[in-house]
């Protein structure tokens, strides 16, 4: 693997806008994931063609954050998705 | 209860009882439904309109075997047109590729594919029906072939337990990403067969051994959910984040239960998708409030420190063992009824009988033996 891999939302993993509780969650099997604004923030980035560090440079600029900081978020939040299987690196 | 209830996530929907298998631990209750009482078509759509509205975010098509509707994939559609996540619970059997091709346009999320076990033989006999795993075999790889996100269902009992190992390897092979090993819970069908099915202590420990090597094998590949059965532990299984707190199940006939094995319970009455709106049911219905928070709860139950993390053990459990379904479940070790699980693992006996297999005429039982255990 590289070490700016380019995360995917694998087949029967999806991104849906809970409207009832006004709210992001990632639907996966057998589970619906509640996300909170960050995790909103970074899935939608995840398009299957941005890298880890394309997705961390657009999320810094837009939240004002330090790069750094941000792409260790990023880093740390699809590594637990992926070691569950619900994200893919490619 | 005065707080309003929070939204249920997930439905099951059982579409029929209809199912060309007949496995002897069915969760299906022992009276099925006929045909001729099962929902139309028009009013699944409007129930399944009616779940996303009210919250639910997943849909998990069961049965008996789902597949034996032929509006399956009508289903579906209108399941995913609503934004439902859509699981398919199968066997497998009665799936052909023009189905499969149908289902995969209609936009179906994810598939579980049931395992008896993982050699012909004793699949068979399990299921009651002879050729299904060739047929279910053809199905998986079909299956794997098209990337249909898979989650092998692996049932576990005193005959297949001692197989974990070889039923995971299986279902990486077909490239599920995930297993579940869940043991057979003992109402229903499974409960008139107990003594057949209920594994030993010494097949448990081994399995959550093989379990344990296998989590390592596959870390990262496959995921592996661990159901051991509860006789064997000290506190019961958490119901389902609490009764009538997440999951709402439809029966073919359109009654509305807290969960699927509710109607063994007396006493408790269910409403109707054809009577009254979901929201309502969920809401009001008098079987979801039975046991939705602490009032009914009885000591110890009421004054545990891990009522809010086991909601007290199951409902169906304490029904069927205790004849109470307000007592503490009789797996709790602080449960006064444990004594009578305790005496049901003591007298287990060291030859299985043979299953009485789900039908609808109750007296047929097995005349197949394989080498007992
Ligand atoms: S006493 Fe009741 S709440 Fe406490 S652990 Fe046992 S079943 Fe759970
Ligand atoms: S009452 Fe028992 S069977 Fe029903 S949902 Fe709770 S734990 Fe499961």
């Amino acid at each position: 693997m590289t070490t700016d891999p380019v995360p995917l939302l694998p087949r029967g993993t999806r991104l849906h806008q809970d409207r009832v509780r006004d709210t992001w969650v990632l639907l996966v099997p057998e589970r619906a994931l509640l996300l909170d604004e960050i995790g909103t923030a970074i899935l939608q980035e995840v398009d299957g063609r941005s890298s880890l560090a394309a997705i961390s440079c657009r999320l810094a600029e837009r939240y004002g954050a330090p790069e750094p900081d941000v792409a260790s978020d990023v880093r740390e939040f699809l590594d637990g998705l992926v070691g569950q299987r619900l994200v893919d690196y490619q | 209860m005065t707080n309003r209830p929070s939204p249920p996530i997930a439905m099951l929907a059982e579409l029929t009882h209809r199912c060309p298998l007949s496995c002897s631990y069915c969760s299906n209750p022992l009276e099925l439904t006929d045909r001729t009482r099962e929902l139309t078509t028009e009013t699944w759509i409007d129930v399944l309109g009616q779940a996303a509205s009210l919250g639910v975010l997943q849909l998990h098509l069961s049965g008996g075997e789902p597949a034996s509707r032929r509006d399956l994939e009508v289903l579906v559609k209108a399941a995913r047109d609503v934004g439902l996540y859509v699981n398919l619970i199968t066997s497998g059997i009665g799936l052909t590729t023009a189905r499969l091709d149908a289902l995969e346009a209609a936009g179906l999320d994810h598939l579980q594919l049931s395992l008896q076990a993982t050699t012909a033989d004793k699949a068979d006999w399990i299921g009651g029906y002879k050729g299904g795993f060739a047929r279910k075999l053809v199905l998986a790889e079909e299956v794997r072939q098209r990337g249909i996100p898979l989650t092998v269902n692996a049932v576990m009992h005193r005959h297949t337990i001692d197989d974990v190992g070889a039923a995971i390897d299986f279902a990486a092979t077909l490239g599920a990403r995930r297993i579940e090993v869940a043991c057979v819970q003992f109402y229903g069908w499974a409960l008139a067969n107990r003594d057949a099915l209920l594994p030993s202590r010494i097949q448990v420990t081994q399995a959550k051994d093989t379990v344990a090597k296998a989590r390592r094998a596959y870390a990262g590949r496959i995921t592996i959910d661990f159901v051991p059965p509860d006789y064997y532990a000290d506190y019961p299984k958490a119901c389902m984040g609490g009764w009538g707190s997440t999951g709402i199940n439809v029966t073919p006939d359109g009654t509305v239960l807290p969960c699927h094995a509710a109607a063994t319970i007396p006493g408790l009455v269910f409403d109707r998708v054809t009577e009254k709106p979901l929201s309502a049911i969920w809401h009001d219905g008098s079987a979801f409030q039975a046991f939705r928070g602490h009032e009914w709860m009885q000591e110890p139950c009421r004054n545990c420190a891990r009522r809010d993390q086991d909601h007290g053990g199951c409902r169906c459990q304490a029904m069927a063992l205790a004849g109470d379904a307000a007592a503490t479940d009789p797996v709790c070790r602080h449960a006064p009824s444990r004594p009578a699980i305790d005496e049901i693992l003591a007298q287990q006996v060291a030859v299985s009988p043979s299953f009485v297999y789900r039908s609808n005429k109750r007296e047929k039982t097995s005349s197949v033996n394989i080498a007992a255990r």
